[in-house]
C-alpha cells in the first residue's frame, strides 16, 4: 500500500508568477497528505544535486504546492523543469507546524517570495476565526505574487517599493503603520531574512510576539547533523536550535539576526562557482 | 609448532591515498587469501565464534577457502550475515573475532576480517547468488502474509531486514534520508567503506523481496499510528544521529561543523567533487578535528584529503583513544597531527562571521571516571590559541529525536534511548528496536547483532 508509484514526485503543473518565480505543483501523497501549515520539504532536484528545503505552500489531494525563486544553481535548474519532469527526491513534510488556533487580531505579513510560505498559515489562521490583516509586498507590482490569493483576509495591504500597485512604501513601513494604529495580538512575517530582522525589531518595540520562519542552509532537513542551527537568545543567554526539527518558526524577537545572516553567506563562493558553471551550460535565462 | 607469520594485506601507499577518496585496504588477492586461510587452526571448540555478535560459522567459511570451494564458503557467510562485504571492512575485529583467536595468543590472529571480505567481493566479482534455501516454502508461504514495517535503514534495520526476509516476511524499510545504510552511507567514508559496495548488498536485499522507501520521514510523512494499525510489527533502528556540540562561545561561526554535517556533506552529497556535484564544503588551510574515536578519525582523514593541513585535538592521551588503532595509526601514516591533552575552550571568528583561530587549553589526568579512564582536568592558566579556518566537532552522538518525538507511548531512559528487553521488544508489544537507538552510539556489527536478535524477538512474536 505504500508503494511508490511512477510518478511520485512528478511535475503536475508549472507557472511562472513572476520573473524569476514560479510556482511548480508536485504530486506526492506521503506529502500532501499530512502537511500542515508551516512546515517544508527538502528536495534534491537532480541526481548529483544538493538538498534544498522549501516551504510547502498549499495542498490539493495527492499534490503539494512549491514556489520558488531562482537565486542559484539549484533553483535555476529547479524553475528550469517542465510539466512531466520527475524529481530526484522530496522528502517531507519537516519541520514543526506553525502553532495555529485562536488569538484575536492577527497581522500576517509576506515579503517577496515569502508570500508564498505565509499563504497556508495565513489561511489557517482565519479559518479558526482570527480577524486578520494581511500585508504583501514586493519591489514593484509585477514582482508581486499571489496578490489574489488572499481575498479571504478581512483586510489586505500591497505594498510596492515604487507605489505601482497604488500603496507605496515597504511591508515594514505598513506594518508600523498597522501597529501605530490597531491593537494586534500576535504577527507572522516571512520574507528574506533582512526583513524579518526589521519586523521583529518593530515588533519588540511593541511587545508583540512575531513568529517568523528560518530559512537556513539546511542538509538532511531531520536534525542530524546541526547545519541549520541558530542562536536563540532567551531571558539568561542563548541557546543553540536547529531549524528543521526545532524551528523553521521562532519568535524573531529573540533571534541572533547577526549571525543567522553571516551563516547565510557560508557558502558564497562555491555558490557563485555552481551557478556560473550552470549558466555557462544553460546560456539563454530570457525564459526566466 | 611454530606459527606462521599473517598475510598482511595490500594497502595504497599513504603518500598516494591522501590525496584520493579510493579504498585505502586493497584487500587479498586468491593466493594470499588461501595461504592465510592455511593459518586456521581449525579448532574443535572455536573461540572467534563467540566474538562475533553474529556468530558467523568463521572455521567453516575458511575452511572452504582452503578447499578452493569460495562458493561454498560464500554460502556459509551470508546464512549468518547478509552484509559480509561491509563487516569484513568496517568491524573492529581487534576486539571480536580476532580478539577471540587462539592464535592470537602467541602471534597474529587470523586476519578474519580480510578473508570475509575477500570472499564477499569474490562472490560479487563473479556474480555469484545465494539462494535463500535455509527455509521450506511451506515456513515461507505461511509468513508472507505477515507485514513488517523497518524504520531506518542502517546496519539494525538492514539486519532484521535479512532476517525477516529470509524467512518470507513481507518487509517495508522507511528512510527518511535519499539513498539507504544510514550511518554507512553518510558517516563512512569511502576510503573505508566504498558506497558501490553498500549498493550492492543492499541490492541483494532487494531480490528477497524486501520493500525499499526513500524519502520518508516516518512520523511525519506517515503517522506513528498509521504504521502501528498497518503492520503485525515494527522494528525501529533509527540510531543516534543528533551530534553534540560543545556549546563553547562561538559554536555559530562559520566554519565549526558537527562531525555529522561534515560526513555527510562529504559522504551521502559527494562534495568532495564539488562542483561536479552541488553540495559544497568549506575546508580551509588548517583543520581541527576534536575528540579521539572512530568519527573522528574519518573526519580529520576526509579533510586532508580535502587538502587541508590536519590536526587532531584530543583531551585524554593517545591510549585512551577509542578509534581503532588501525585508523590513529593510518590516520599519522597519512600526516595527521595529534594533539593530546588538550580541549577547546572558544572559537575566535573575523568581522564575517568565518572561524580563524581556537581558544584551547591543556588538560591533565586525574582519578577514573565511570568508564574507567582518568578523567581530564583542565589546567588553568594554560590557555593557548590554534590558528584554524575549520573546525569539526566529532564528540559524540545522542538519540535521534526526530521520530520519537512522534511516538510518545514508546518508553525511553533519561538518555533518550529506546527501553528493551533482550529481545529488542519495546513498552509496546508489537515495536521492537536495536542498535544505537538503544544502546547509545556503538559499532556496525552490534547494531547488526542487535538486529538479529529482534528479529528472532520479532519472529517468536509473530508466531507464538
Amino acid at each position: 500500500m505504500f508503494e511508490h508509484s511512477d510518478t511520485i514526485n512528478k511535475i503536475i503543473s508549472k507557472r511562472k508568477l513572476s520573473k524569476g518565480i514560479h510556482e511548480l505543483w508536485i504530486f506526492n501523497p506521503f506529502v500532501s497528505k499530512h502537511t500542515k501549515p508551516g512546515q517544508f520539504v527538502i528536495i534534491k532536484v537532480s541526481e548529483k544535486g544538493e538538498r534544498i528545503p522549501l516551504t510547502i505552500a498549499e495542498t490539493n489531494g495527492d499534490n503539494f504546492r512549491i514556489v520558488v525563486k531562482a537565486v542559484g544553481k539549484s533553483t535555476y535548474e529547479l524553475c528550469s523543469l517542465k510539466q512531466g519532469d520527475i524529481l530526484f527526491d522530496v522528502a517531507g513534510p519537516l519541520g514543526k507546524p506553525s502553532e495555529v488556533k485562536f488569538y484575536g487580531n492577527v497581522l500576517v505579513i509576506g515579503g517577496g517570495v515569502g508570500i508564498a510560505a505565509i499563504y497556508p498559515i495565513a489561511k489557517a489562521l482565519k479559518e479558526v476565526g482570527n480577524k486578520l490583516t494581511v500585508i504583501i509586498g514586493a519591489r514593484t507590482i509585477d514582482d508581486l505574487i499571489m496578490k489574489d490569493e488572499f481575498e479571504f483576509a478581512d483586510r489586505v495591504i500591497k505594498a510596492t517599493d515604487d507605489g505601482s500597485s497604488g500603496q507605496k512604501g515597504t511591508v515594514i513601513d505598513f506594518m508600523e503603520e498597522e501597529l501605530r494604529n490597531s491593537k494586534y495580538d500576535i504577527i507572522w512575517a516571512v520574507g528574506p531574512a533582512i526583513m524579518m530582522k526589521f519586523a521583529s525589531e518593530v515588533a519588540d518595540k511593541h511587545n508583540l510576539p512575531i513568529w517568523v520562519s528560518l530559512n537556513s542552509i539546511m542538509i538532511d532537513g531531520t536534525g542530524m547533523c546541526g547545519g541549520c542551527r541558530t542562536l536563540i537568545k532567551n531571558e539568561k543567554d542563548g541557546e543553540i536550535k536547529y531549524v528543521c526539527v526545532d524551528g523553521p518558526e521562532f519568535d524573531g524577537r529573540y533571534v541572533d539576526w547577526d549571525s543567522f545572516m553571516k551563516r547565510l553567506n557560508q557558502y558564497k563562493e562555491q555558490e557563485k562557482i555552481a551557478f556560473e558553471r550552470y549558466l555557462d551550460q544553460i546560456g539563454d535565462i530570457s525564459w526566466l | 609448532m611454530a606459527v606462521r607469520d599473517r598475510i598482511e594485506v595490500l594497502e595504497q601507499p599513504a603518500e598516494q591515498r591522501k590525496n584520493n577518496f579510493n579504498e585505502v585496504a586493497l584487500g587479498y588477492n586468491y593466493d594470499m587469501a588461501k595461504e592465510e586461510a592455511k593459518r586456521c587452526l581449525q579448532c574443535k571448540v572455536p573461540t572467534c565464534i563467540s566474538g562475533c555478535p553474529v556468530g558467523i560459522d568463521i572455521p567453516g567459511f575458511i575452511r572452504e577457502i582452503v578447499k578452493e570451494n569460495l562458493e561454498g564458503s560464500f554460502k556459509i557467510l551470508k546464512s549468518y550475515n547478509y552484509l559480509p562485504a561491509i563487516c569484513g571492512r568496517v568491524c573492529p575485529q581487534e576486539v571480536q573475532c580476532e580478539g577471540a583467536c587462539v592464535l592470537s595468543k602467541v602471534g597474529k590472529p587470523i586476519n578474519i576480517g580480510a578473508l570475509e571480505r575477500f570472499v564477499a567481493d569474490w562472490a560479487s566479482e563473479n556474480n555469484v547468488q545465494f539462494e535463500n534455501t535455509e527455509y521450506s516454502k511451506e515456513i515461507i508461504i505461511k509468513n508472507n502474509k505477515k507485514r513488517v514495517a523497518i524504520i531506518g535503514s542502517g546496519p539494525a534495520g538492514l539486519t532484521v531486514a535479512s532476517e525477516l526476509g529470509k524467512r518470507g516476511y513481507q518487509i517495508d524499510i522507511y528512510e527518511a534520508l535519499h539513498e539507504f545504510g544510514g550511518v554507512l552511507i553518510y558517516g563512512i567514508p569511502e576510503f573505508r567503506l566504498p558506497k558501490s559496495i553498500v549498493k550492492k548488498e543492499i541490492f541483494d536485499l532487494e531480490k528477497l523481496g524486501v520493500n525499499f522507501l526513500k524519502n520518508i520521514p516516518v512520523g511525519y510523512a506517515i503517522p506513528v499510528h498509521e504504521i502501528l494499525e498497518d503492520y503485525d510489527a515494527v522494528f525501529v533502528g533509527v540510531g543516534a544521529g543528533t551530534p553534540k556540540f560543545m556549546g563553547i562561545p562561538g559554536s555559530e561561526l562559520n566554519g565549526v561543523y558537527s562531525a555529522n554535517e561534515f560526513l555527510t556533506r562529504v559522504n551521502l552529497m559527494r562534495a568532495y567533487k564539488f562542483p561536479e556535484y552541488d553540495t559544497p564544503i568549506r575546508v580551509g588551510k588548517k583543520a581541527v578535528v576534536v575528540g579521539g574515536g572512530n568519527t573522528a578519525m574519518d573526519a580529520a582523514r576526509s579533510a586532508l584529503r580535502l587538502g587541508a593541513d590536519v590536526t587532531i585535538v584530543y583531551r585524554r592521551t593517545e591510549a585512551e583513544m577509542p578509534a581503532r588503532k588501525a585508523e590513529i595509526h593510518h590516520a599519522k601514516e597519512e600526516g595527521i597531527k595529534i594533539l593530546t591533552l588538550a580541549t577547546p575552550v572558544k572559537y575566535v571568528g573575523d568581522e564575517n562571521g568565518n572561524l580563524i583561530a581556537i581558544e584551547c587549553v591543556r588538560m591533565e589526568l586525574g582519578e577514573p571516571d565511570e568508564s574507567g579512564r582518568r578523567r581530564p582536568v583542565f589546567v588553568n592558566g594554560s590557555n593557548f590559541i590554534i590558528e584554524a579556518d575549520t573546525v569539526i566537532e566529532a564528540i559524540g552522538t545522542e538519540a535521534n529525536k526526530f521520530l520519537l518525538s512522534q511516538f510518545p507511548d514508546l518508553k525511553t531512559n533519561k538518555y533518550g534511548y529506546i527501553i528493551t528487553n533482550e529481545y529488542g521488544q519495546t513498552s509496546i508489544p508489537k515495536v521492537f528496536a536495536g542498535g544505537d537507538i538503544v544502546t547509545g552510539s556503538a559499532t556496525v556489527i552490534l547494531a547488526m547483532g542487535a538486529g538479529k536478535s529482534a528479529a528472532q524477538g520479532i519472529q517468536k512474536f509473530l508466531e507464538d
